[in-house]
């Protein structure tokens, strides 16, 4: 029963160590950034930056703020987010409930699988090929369709992957009380998942908000905050973009301040789905 | 004896496994059917074509009929939903709806509109005291049924399944996951309740199916091998298998 140092023993340690390495580096990363962002661009963050829409010359050094860039990315990931949420949870419902382990599910899967993994900057030339084609320019709308397709795919993967999660005797309570496949779905499925369906949602929302090359060709940029769905739409992304581009330092301050916002806008974000999942996990069955 | 559920002919394939071969049973009204068997011999199966449950599986075929008071369960122009609330189920592991406790009971009537308002309260309060489980839960009825222990949960299944006026109860191993106290209570539960309904009871419990057992089914490797009222099987079985199966030569 004496303790002993066997290979085990040191594969069971070494293990332990490379995991710790791994996670500090993911945490060093995420404060360095946050430390740079921090320091870079608090000196700039005043209450005329969040509040005021550019004035004349405001990329060039000039007064004003990003307030239509605030404006443009909130209606853009959350029009995006909207109209994504409308065609995902049917599609995640079909898996799950109408089609099961089929062949048509698992090409679903694949399909939105490979969606995810195009590039965004591909969505926007998509898009901007197609606005070509009918005449239009770049607009709240278009950018807002095209992040639809972006997140449409992050949607519906999510919410899969939480719908498989629920124990099917749970559906299959249901049934036996004589529910249909829809009133089972509604009243079980979607209640036991809603902590992750919240999440999936908001994770989409998160990637709209956050991407830059989507938007880029489709919904442009402008100093105005949009008043239709046709007016051109500007957003954070971009506007950072176009800040630490500029040779003027108190520009690229500016640049850093507003990555700032978008930072401090997607951590509200992330808690804000956090605190709901665990509100919304009460009556869930473990 | 008064026949309730008349299965013919029935068989069922999983894939190309033939799981149940040539059924054929008369199930009485009004009493507790237990059916016994290895592990493997079809039970669960057989109790499955009872409530049409297996049409949830596209991999499974069913042949034959089931007939419930002469209606023929898998005629084509039978409603499934209807036939799954004349024939509730508890299933082995009790799973309470992600809803309060009161919200467990009151979602079958809910769906199929049987009661609102107070009359809702009152059939809620019904069925819980005919489950045994008003007494435990009644100041509490709107907090979450998983905080509920797996005796109570059980109990809360069977009100729920009540709730929704069936005629036949279906009980697949219902005590299996209990602890022996929670198991007796719902042994009690189901004799009272063959008063007004009629129970199938699937068991790997021969001491259960002995104390239970009004009529007994014998399965073996997906046949039925010997069936009749229970003090007759097991006091003089008439097939040597269910003799072995019955010593406890093997299950």
């Amino acid at each position: 029963m004496k303790k002993r140092w066997t290979l085990a023993h040191l594969e069971d340690r070494a293990m332990r160590t490379i995991m710790q390495l791994a996670s500090l580096v993911l945490v060093g990363v995420l404060a360095a950034i946050l430390v740079t962002i921090f320091i870079r661009g608090l000196p700039f963050l005043d209450l005329d930056l969040i509040t005021k829409t550019p004035q004349g010359g405001f990329f060039l050094g000039g007064e004003g703020g990003i307030l239509n860039a605030i404006v443009g990315s909130l209606l853009l990931a959350g029009g995006g987010t909207l109209l994504a949420l409308f065609i995902s949870l049917p599609i995640a419902f079909g898996i799950n409930v109408y089609t099961g382990a089929s062949r048509l599910a698992s090409l679903l899967r694949m399909a939105l699988d490979v969606l995810w993994g195009i590039p965004s900057l591909v969505y926007g030339a998509f898009g901007f090929t197609i606005m070509i084609a009918f005449g239009m320019r770049a607009s709240l709308g278009a950018g807002i369709l095209v992040l639809t397709l972006l997140q449409i795919p992050i949607m519906v993967r999510s919410m899969d992957e939480v719908m498989r999660m629920v124990p099917s005797e749970l559906s299959q309570a249901a049934y036996s009380l004589g529910a249909t496949r829809l009133e089972a779905a509604w009243s079980v499925l979607v209640r036991q998942a809603l902590p992750g369906l919240v999440t999936a949602v908001l994770l989409a929302f998160g990637r709209g908000i956050g991407d830059a090359a989507s938007v880029l060709f489709t919904a442009g940029f402008s100093d105005r905050i949009p008043t239709s769905l046709a007016s051109p739409s500007a957003s954070l992304p971009l506007a950072v973009f176009f800040q630490l581009g500029s040779p003027f330092p108190e520009v690229r301050g500016n640049g850093y301040a507003t990555a700032l916002v978008l930072t401090v806008l997607i951590l509200f974000i992330s808690m804000l789905s956090r605190f709901l999942a665990r509100r919304l996990s009460r009556n869930v069955i473990r | 004896m008064e026949t309730q559920i008349k299965i013919r002919d029935l068989n069922v394939y999983y894939n190309k496994v033939h799981a149940l071969k040539d059924i054929n049973l008369d199930l009485p009204r009004g009493q507790i059917t237990v059916i016994v068997g290895p592990s493997g011999c079809g039970k669960s199966t057989l109790l499955k074509t009872l409530n049409r449950f297996h049409d949830l599986a596209d991999d499974t075929q069913v042949t034959g009929h089931v007939e419930l008071d002469g209606v023929d369960l898998y005629a084509p122009d039978v409603e499934v939903t209807e036939v799954r609330t004349k024939v509730g189920l508890i299933a082995q592991r009790p799973f309470p709806l992600p809803m309060s406790i009161f919200e467990n009971v009151a979602y079958g009537m809910r769906i199929h509109k049987l009661a609102r308002g107070k009359e809702l309260r009152d059939k809620v309060k019904h069925y819980l005291e005919v489950a045994g489980l008003w007494d435990e839960v009644k100041g509490r009825l709107n907090t979450p049924a998983r905080d509920l222990s797996i005796g109570q949960q059980q109990r809360l299944c069977l009100a729920r399944g009540l709730a929704v006026e069936p005629e036949v109860i279906l009980g697949d191993e219902p005590t299996s996951s209990l602890d022996p106290i929670s198991a007796k209570f719902i042994e009690e539960r189901l004799e009272e309740l063959k008063k007004d309904y009629t129970v199938v009871l699937v068991s790997h419990v021969l001491r259960q199916a002995r104390h239970l057992a009004d009529y007994l089914v014998f399965m073996y490797l997906g046949e039925v091998v010997e069936a009749g009222p229970a003090e007759q099987v097991l006091s003089a079985p008439k097939n040597d298998r269910t003799r072995a199966y019955l010593q406890g030569e093997f299950y």
